[in-house]
């Protein structure tokens, strides 16, 4: 059930699939948003995966190629923080996918590996931080521990990982961006960064398993 | 339904248009470069170069610094939003005259990433970059912590200086020295009374109830020392002038000090020159010499109610470039 690996074609496949699951999901983002910031994370969100369908609409030549344009898509229409960590996650990504013919669960634990040390290298959160690195980050730990099982049973658990951290950023006190000043007051509501990053695992997931 | 009634097309375009707009209200002194950018068309040879920018929603900051002995470009964003790399690098490479440039923009977490990255693909162009970032901004952060404060209205002075600076001096060195030195003479408070409202979808930036004022709040509407109940603009004066003399910039009898009144976008005119006949005393009486008062909208957030003052300390070297006129749509110095 559900796909062993990923062809380049399939990759543009999945990564439109995911620009779909985001672009519907902009009134739950920007409200989750609303709590602890100005609001407008989910149109943000929106415009940068409107920007990736349009980018990959010729397809991609290589794996790496597909996230690369994904990021520059995302960082280039964005702006904003949001523009520029989700942009770099997935160059960074990319960049770790150089010379991969096929997307199984080992190119997955690199891209969200990658992804997550590019977003660090540029300074500016870590881990508890309340970020989308508290979704990305346990999902790409726990990517590196399945990279020998078959990619639908990988991308699930992955999936659930960033859920999973995701609802653990209800508990974190905002330390970086718009929200850190609201110090106590951030407790209870997740990160909407953080909320992004799981539906994009949760999508990349659905798409594997159809 | 979208309630707030601005005077739009489609809001998607908003930043678009008001660049557009600008260009237009420097009446041929600046063209509009890339996708967002704006630049002095007849700019000093053989000069390092100053590039301010930022969200758009702040106007007339940061877009409306550019000018005559202010700064040579600005990279715009979309509401709120920190410009992109991309139209950061296209400012860069229009400024820049083989001597470098600066980036000058205030310390917002977007804006830090956006120009880093910038920055290193101005180098990988071969353009030498210096970033010196604007943290006015007392209530955001303690004194210790100086790297965690916001960029607010104190801007509009550093950019004046660092204008006059990139008029008269020859290396990036020089320039980045001057503007640090004016960041670190400048600090600033605010206050708000109502949000503004963000145009695509009219929801308001944060919520305030009619009694309460935010004391300390920053220019997006983040919070600062806290909520406090409504009061009279002489007892709200004495509080933040409290806040803006009390931190760590040392401001002896005898300093001399530039002064700014800054309407966040919808307060008017009178509200701030009565907070002004109560502030000034405050500054007599500590024998600080303001050399030069400022009273306008100089860093907005759209229709935002509130008002901000800011302080900057001159030394004979900051005054003899303040002293120097200077001209934008933001400010002008005669």
């Amino acid at each position: 059930m559900g796909k062993s690996s990923l062809s380049t074609a399939e990759v543009v496949e999945m990564l439109n699939h995911v620009a779909d699951r985001i672009i519907a999901a902009e009134p739950e983002l920007s409200e989750a948003d609303r709590n602890l910031g100005d609001g407008d994370h989910g149109l943000g969100m929106k415009r940068g995966m409107e920007a990736v369908k349009a980018k990959l609409a010729g397809g991609a030549d290589h794996i790496e190629r597909a996230f690369s344009l994904t990021g520059m898509a995302m960082m280039s229409s964005m702006g904003g923080a949001s523009g520029a960590i989700f942009g770099t996650f997935w160059r960074s990504g990319g960049k770790a996918l150089a010379g991969r013919e096929c997307f199984d669960a080992q190119a997955l634990a690199d891209l969200l590996n990658a992804g997550a040390d590019g977003i660090m290298a540029r300074g500016g959160a870590k881990a508890g931080d309340k970020t989308m690195l508290d979704a990305l980050m346990p999902a790409a730990q726990l990517a590196t521990r399945v990279v020998l099982n078959p990619l639908p049973d990988a991308i699930s658990a992955v999936a659930q990982a960033g859920i999973d951290g995701r609802d653990a950023t209800k508990s974190m006190i905002a330390t970086v961006g718009r929200a850190k000043t609201l110090g106590e007051q951030s407790l209870s509501y997740p990160d909407a960064g953080a909320c992004s990053m799981a539906i994009i695992l949760e999508s990349m997931r659905d798409y594997v398993l159809a | 339904m979208n309630t707030s009634k601005k005077i739009l097309n489609d809001p998607n375009a908003c930043a678009d248009e008001l660049l557009d707009g600008l260009v237009f209200a420097y009446d041929g002194k600046a063209r509009k470069v890339g996708r967002r950018s704006i630049v002095m068309n007849d700019l000093r040879p053989d000069a390092p170069a100053l590039l301010v920018g930022g969200g758009s929603g702040h106007e007339p900051i940061y877009h409306g610094l550019v000018g005559t002995h202010m700064a040579d470009g600005a990279a715009a964003g979309d509401i709120f939003a920190s410009p992109p790399p991309d139209i950061v690098l296209e400012a860069a490479q229009a400024v820049n005259r083989g001597k470098g440039v600066l980036f000058l923009y205030g310390n917002y977490a977007g804006d830090v990433l956006n120009f880093d990255i910038a920055a290193e693909l101005a180098a990988e162009a071969g353009i030498e970059v210096r970033s010196v970032t604007i943290h006015d901004d007392v209530c955001s952060a303690p004194p210790s912590e100086k790297s965690k404060r916001r960029g607010v209205a104190g801007l509009v002075p550093v950019v004046k200086l660092a204008g006059a600076a990139a008029a008269t001096v020859d290396s990036l060195d020089e320039l980045e020295r001057i503007a640090r030195k004016a960041v670190d003479n400048t600090r600033s408070v605010g206050v708000a009374t109502k949000p503004a409202s963000i145009p695509a979808t009219g929801v308001p930036t944060f919520e305030i109830a009619d009694d309460l004022i935010g004391l300390g709040m920053g220019l997006h509407g983040e919070k600062g020392v806290g909520l406090i109940p409504m009061c009279p603009a002489d007892e709200l004066a004495a509080k933040m002038m409290d806040l803006l003399l009390g931190d760590d910039l040392v401001l002896d009898s005898g300093d001399e000090a530039v002064f700014f009144v800054n309407s966040l976008g919808s307060t008017p005119m009178m509200e701030l020159l009565i907070l002004l006949r109560a502030a000034r005393p405050i500054l007599d009486r500590k024998g600080i010499r303001v050399h030069q008062t400022v009273v306008g909208e100089i860093a907005t957030c759209l229709e935002m109610a509130g008002v901000s003052f800011s302080i900057t300390k001159l030394d004979a070297e900051l005054k003899r470039l303040w002293d120097m006129p200077c001209a934008s749509v933001g400010y002008t110095k005669l």
